[in-house]
């Protein structure tokens, strides 16, 4: 009889790299090697944080670290289902994994690629940004990756929009996965990126995505992520952008999916115009956490942070924001805005709001605000004297309440994206709203 | 027609209507009239259903229809109306959406067809002009930065979109300018027909001018204390509510 320990947590991760660090991409490159290993060591050192860890104080990570987790194994047989695709071109992975296969990448004005492909070239650039020994699930991510995508637009170049589309697959015990991505655009080169995570209702996963993005002179982002994993799945992502003069970086995250999720984004405004607007949704229900926590470095003068954030409450659901904006001695005539707010719509739901401003500049416009309020019953009954059902009227101001965030999207085809998994959401709130 | 009788309510706990008794026919319309914190507004929201306003005793149909177990909406549907005395501003509520949203609603309850966006905006446009309502109130959240003389066309316009059978009018005069008044009172009037009923709220004798009631009452202290025709509202504001309250009792 055949009897397979499981270790779970971070030992059972530790374990498993220890097993299979020759056999791992890029295994036989002393560069990576060196990278994994030092990422081991941080991870073995910290391990998954506790709430005792200062950012980690409101999302309980004890789900994910009592939890074993396999290799995913992915059935390569069937036809994958896609979901529809949001754009003309799509990357899809599965499980972590480039799938040349399910993508369709014809006719793109540059090169998409895979990082699994490229190893022996991205000396130098792979954790350029990253923070393993900062950030735990970053060093998870550098000691296990496998894939990710491979973006680079050359100067100048219009890229349009591109569907990043992760899908996980259902297995008999809970799988990880930590995709690295990578993500360049030379001077005045311009992108939207739409990304789309989720995977089959009953999954169970760990999604561990790091992002490295670099935004040169002049260049423009439009990062659009759509949090929709399996309600069972945790996603626990971190990403690293680092944006030169005149340059921008615009993100968009809704969070509706998944039962443990955590948004992380690490922004350093490296020159002088640079811009970076980081907005919200988050939509929880049930037994839902999700967390997003930003830390915006103002590194250079006269740049420029917006950030708003929304999220709506129901069941027992816990959300939570964090946002610290740090402005440098040089980072003169600095403008910066945060806002978040929260809506409850169950008495046993919970935010949690951390905004945090350090500021070592004396000539900048610097603000913050955070609410949490419920539904405003005056509101209610003004909509409802008009004919309008009690569920209609409540679903109308909790989309007005949306609508501060969901407005700064100009770009399309992410609105289009937006727009439909807001609605795809609201139809299945709808029962526990009538209710 | 609408039928209260022996109303009673009160407000945390605290009794405000304490026996109201009031018919209004189809056709006609009926102004109440009362010093600050006599019930006025207490009536009207009791009317629409509002939380908070507990109703003790009696009763209010309309045709039949007993409005005190109806829901807000129910209520709409079965063609009440309330002009707010304070609009309720909506941030992130385009004023066309909400607009159109209630109008679909109330014709879903009638068995209407529902408008399609370019059928709403063209009988929107039409209703407005009629307002002397600029076009670009569509477009902004609904009350949001409206000054109050446009609130309260706004609610004037929605009167005329949803086309009730019963309306009530909550100091609909209140912070109006002498053109706006004239223009909110031809939006009621225009209103006025054999299958229309409103019952007006008002402080001052001044919106009365404008529409002319076919009953007058005062009410004091949660009761009505008189009833009469319009000259009863000229002889309010020569003798004042203190001269009605000392011969009422």
């Amino acid at each position: 009889m055949n009897v397979v320990m499981h270790q779970v947590g971070a030992p059972g991760f530790l374990h498993r790299f220890e097993g299979l660090r020759e056999r791992l991409p890029g295994g036989r490159l002393p560069w990576l090697a060196a990278l994994r290993a030092q990422a081991a060591e941080a991870f073995r050192a910290q391990g998954f944080p506790t709430r005792r860890v200062e950012a980690w104080k409101y999302t309980d990570l004890a789900p994910v670290a009592e939890a074993g987790f396999d290799e995913p194994l992915t059935p390569m047989d069937d036809a994958m289902d896609l979901p529809p695709a949001q754009a003309g071109a799509r990357a899809v992975f599965v499980d972590g994994r480039f799938r040349a296969d399910l993508s369709s990448l014809d006719g793109l004005p540059f090169e998409v690629s895979s990082v699994a492909r490229h190893l022996d070239a991205l000396e130098g650039r792979l954790g350029a940004l990253a923070r393993p020994g900062e950030e735990p699930m970053a060093a998870l991510n550098t000691m296990l990756f496998e894939d990710g995508l491979l973006l680079d637009l050359p100067e100048g170049v219009e890229g349009g929009v591109l569907e990043l589309l992760s899908l996980a697959t259902a297995s008999e015990r809970p799988s990880a996965f930590h995709p690295r991505h990578l993500i360049r655009l030379a001077k005045g080169a311009k992108l939207t990126l739409i990304e789309t995570a989720t995977g089959p209702e009953g999954a169970r996963y760990l999604h561990n995505p790091v992002f490295e993005v670099e935004v040169a002179e002049g260049a423009w982002l439009t990062h659009g992520r759509l949090q929709q994993e399996a309600p069972r799945a945790f996603q626990l992502s971190t990403i690293y952008a680092s944006v030169a003069a005149g340059g921008t970086y615009d993100n968009f995250t809704l969070n509706a999916g998944g039962r443990l999720v955590r948004n992380e984004i690490h922004v350093t405004l490296t020159g002088s115009g640079a811009a970076c607007h980081m907005n919200g949704a988050q939509l929880l229900a049930g037994d839902q956490h999700a967390d997003t926590t930003t830390a915006l470095d103002h590194a250079a003068p006269s740049c420029t942070s917006r950030q708003t954030y929304k999220t709506v409450l129901m069941g027992r659901s816990r959300g939570v924001f964090q946002g610290k904006i740090l402005v440098r001695q040089a980072a003169q005539k600095t403008d910066g805005y945060q806002m978040n707010q929260a809506l409850l719509l169950s008495p046993e739901a919970e935010m949690d709001s951390k905004p945090q401003l350090e500021i070592y500049a004396d000539d900048v416009k610097c603000s913050h605000g955070a609410t949490v309020g419920e539904l405003d019953a005056e509101q209610v009954f003004y909509l409802r004297s008009r004919g309008i059902p009690e569920t209609q009227a409540r679903a109308m101001l909790v989309q007005a309440f949306l609508h501060e965030a969901v407005e700064g999207v100009t770009d399309e085809a992410l609105r289009r994206a937006l727009d439909a998994a807001v609605e795809g959401w609201w139809a299945r709130q709808e029962e526990t709203l009538a209710a | 027609m609408l039928k209260i009788e022996g109303l009673t309510a009160t407000v945390d706990g605290k009794p405000i209507l304490k026996g109201i008794d009031l018919e209004i026919p189809s056709g006609e319309v009926h102004a109440v009239m009362g010093p600050n914190g006599s019930g006025k507004s207490t009536l009207a929201y009791v009317l629409a259903g509002r939380e908070g306003y507990e109703v003790t005793g009696g009763s209010a149909t309309w045709d039949g229809h007993d409005l005190l177990s109806m829901e807000p909406e129910e209520r709409a549907a079965a063609g009440l109306f309330l002009a707010f005395q304070y609009p309720v501003e909506l941030p992130g509520v385009g004023n066309a959406t909400f607009l159109r949203t209630a109008l679909n609603a109330i014709r879903r309850a009638r068995g209407e067809p529902e408008l399609d966006a370019m059928q709403f905006l063209k009988l929107a446009r039409q209703r407005m002009r009629e307002l002397s309502m600029p076009e670009d109130m569509l477009k902004r959240s609904v009350n949001v930065g409206f000054s109050g003389g446009e609130k309260k066309r706004n609610e004037i316009l929605q009167l005329a979109l949803l086309r009730p059978k019963f309306a009530v009018l909550d100091e609909t005069d209140s912070g109006l300018d002498i053109d706006a008044l004239r223009i909110v009172a031809d939006g009621v009037n225009a209103m006025r027909g054999p299958d229309f009923a409103a019952l007006v709220i008002t402080h001052y004798q001044r919106l009365l001018d404008y529409i002319v009631p076919d009953r007058v009452h005062v009410l004091m202290n949660g009761r009505i204390v008189r009833s009469g025709g319009p000259e009863l509202a000229k002889e309010l504001e020569s003798e004042g509510y203190a001269a009605i309250q000392a011969r009422a009792a």
